[in-house]
């Protein structure tokens, strides 16, 4: 397995966000975690990548610890911009390239010379999806063995989703696993093999989408709505 | 192109066979990769191997080990595969008419009338 989560649990002070989350991923898959605002997906994520510690249980990822071993193999988008708007598109590349061992500076230029971005471009003149568009590149632009996108289509328009889409359709490795968490279902369940649902912390469904889909006779998006009809 | 409500890798599967039995692609021809018929529908890799080994299974399509694939040399199987559509909308069809009250007699003629 590429990415084990056991028993892990995680609270902020009295309030439990992740509670006894049960997860494995293998290598190859789209793979969607789906859940509404606040139901913990951001926190699963961020535990993943390292950046908190968890109260209970272990994550690890290709059989090893999170840490800095595991950072080498996952790239990650954020759900936040973080990178400084002010320095110039070929700064921010030679950064990523110093910083990562796999990152691929070619494969770097040719994804932002597709949006026609010119490496003496400054993120501050762009706009809110030309942004998302230039971080997603940077991130798929390393050669990981796992990916994790968190809301990589937050706030960005239909035509940027598709762009966004099949940005990650075609830098999809087969030996890869790319993890998205989204809300926006309808626009990205075509690409998914497997989608996760976390509600409240807990996970509720883990299974293969075209078997989702079989079954019930409906799309992803309408099985979520009623399993977590408000 | 797909719509969410069934499997994607069914309704993959069922475009490239009406692709293959209405000579868009040729009996004994390699059909695209993987690769192009995930960018081509833009579905997963995954879904698309899925929908090859589907046609695999209806014997549409045959894999040479390391060239790729390539639509049967068999014409039958084609033929064949090509007719049970047809059989299907037919069928299809006529319970449509049934169902409004028309005979097998009058949907011949509407037939006739609208060709």
């Amino acid at each position: 397995m590429l990415l084990e989560c056991k028993n892990v649990c995680k609270s902020y002070g009295r309030k439990e966000i992740l509670k006894d989350i049960n997860l494995s991923l293998p290598s190859g898959k789209i793979v969607g975690l789906l859940g509404k605002n606040g139901s913990g997906k951001t926190t699963l994520i961020k535990a993943i990548n390292g950046l908190l510690a968890l109260d209970k249980g272990e994550i690890l990822i290709d059989g090893k610890n999170v840490g800095v071993e595991s950072k080498k193999i996952i790239s990650y988008l954020p759900e936040r911009n973080y990178l400084n708007v002010h320095k110039k598109v070929k700064d921010i590349i030679d950064y990523f390239s110093d910083f990562y061992e796999d990152f691929d500076k070619e494969k770097a230029y040719k994804l932002l010379n597709n949006l026609n971005i010119k490496a003496e471009d400054k993120l501050v003149t762009m706009s809110k999806g030309m942004r998302e568009k230039v971080q997603l590149a940077l991130v798929m632009s390393r050669r990981a063995k796992l990916y994790i996108l968190d809301e990589p289509m937050g706030g960005v328009d239909p035509a940027t989703r598709d762009y966004i889409l099949d940005t990650i359709l075609n830098n999809f490795d087969d030996g890869a696993t790319i993890m998205m968490s989204t809300h926006l279902i309808s626009d990205i369940e075509r690409v998914l093999d497997e989608v996760i649902f976390i509600d409240d912390g807990k996970i509720t469904r883990c299974e293969d989408a075209d078997k989702l889909r079989k079954e019930t006779g409906k799309s992803i998006d309408e099985v979520f709505r009623e399993d977590f009809k408000c | 192109m797909f719509n969410n409500e069934a499997p994607i890798y069914l309704q993959l599967f069922q475009r490239l066979a009406l692709d293959i039995v209405t000579g868009k692609y040729k009996a004994g021809e390699k059909i695209p990769s993987v690769r192009e018929l995930s960018t081509m529908f833009r579905v997963n890799p995954n879904t698309v191997q899925k929908a090859l080994s589907e046609l695999e299974d209806v014997e549409l399509i045959y894999t040479e080990r390391t060239n790729g694939k390539f639509v049967t040399d068999n014409k039958k199987i084609i033929k064949d595969y090509l007719e049970n559509l047809a059989k299907e909308k037919t069928i299809i069809y006529m319970n449509n008419m049934k169902q409004l009250g028309y005979s097998v007699k009058e949907v011949i003629d509407m037939i006739e009338r609208n060709e």
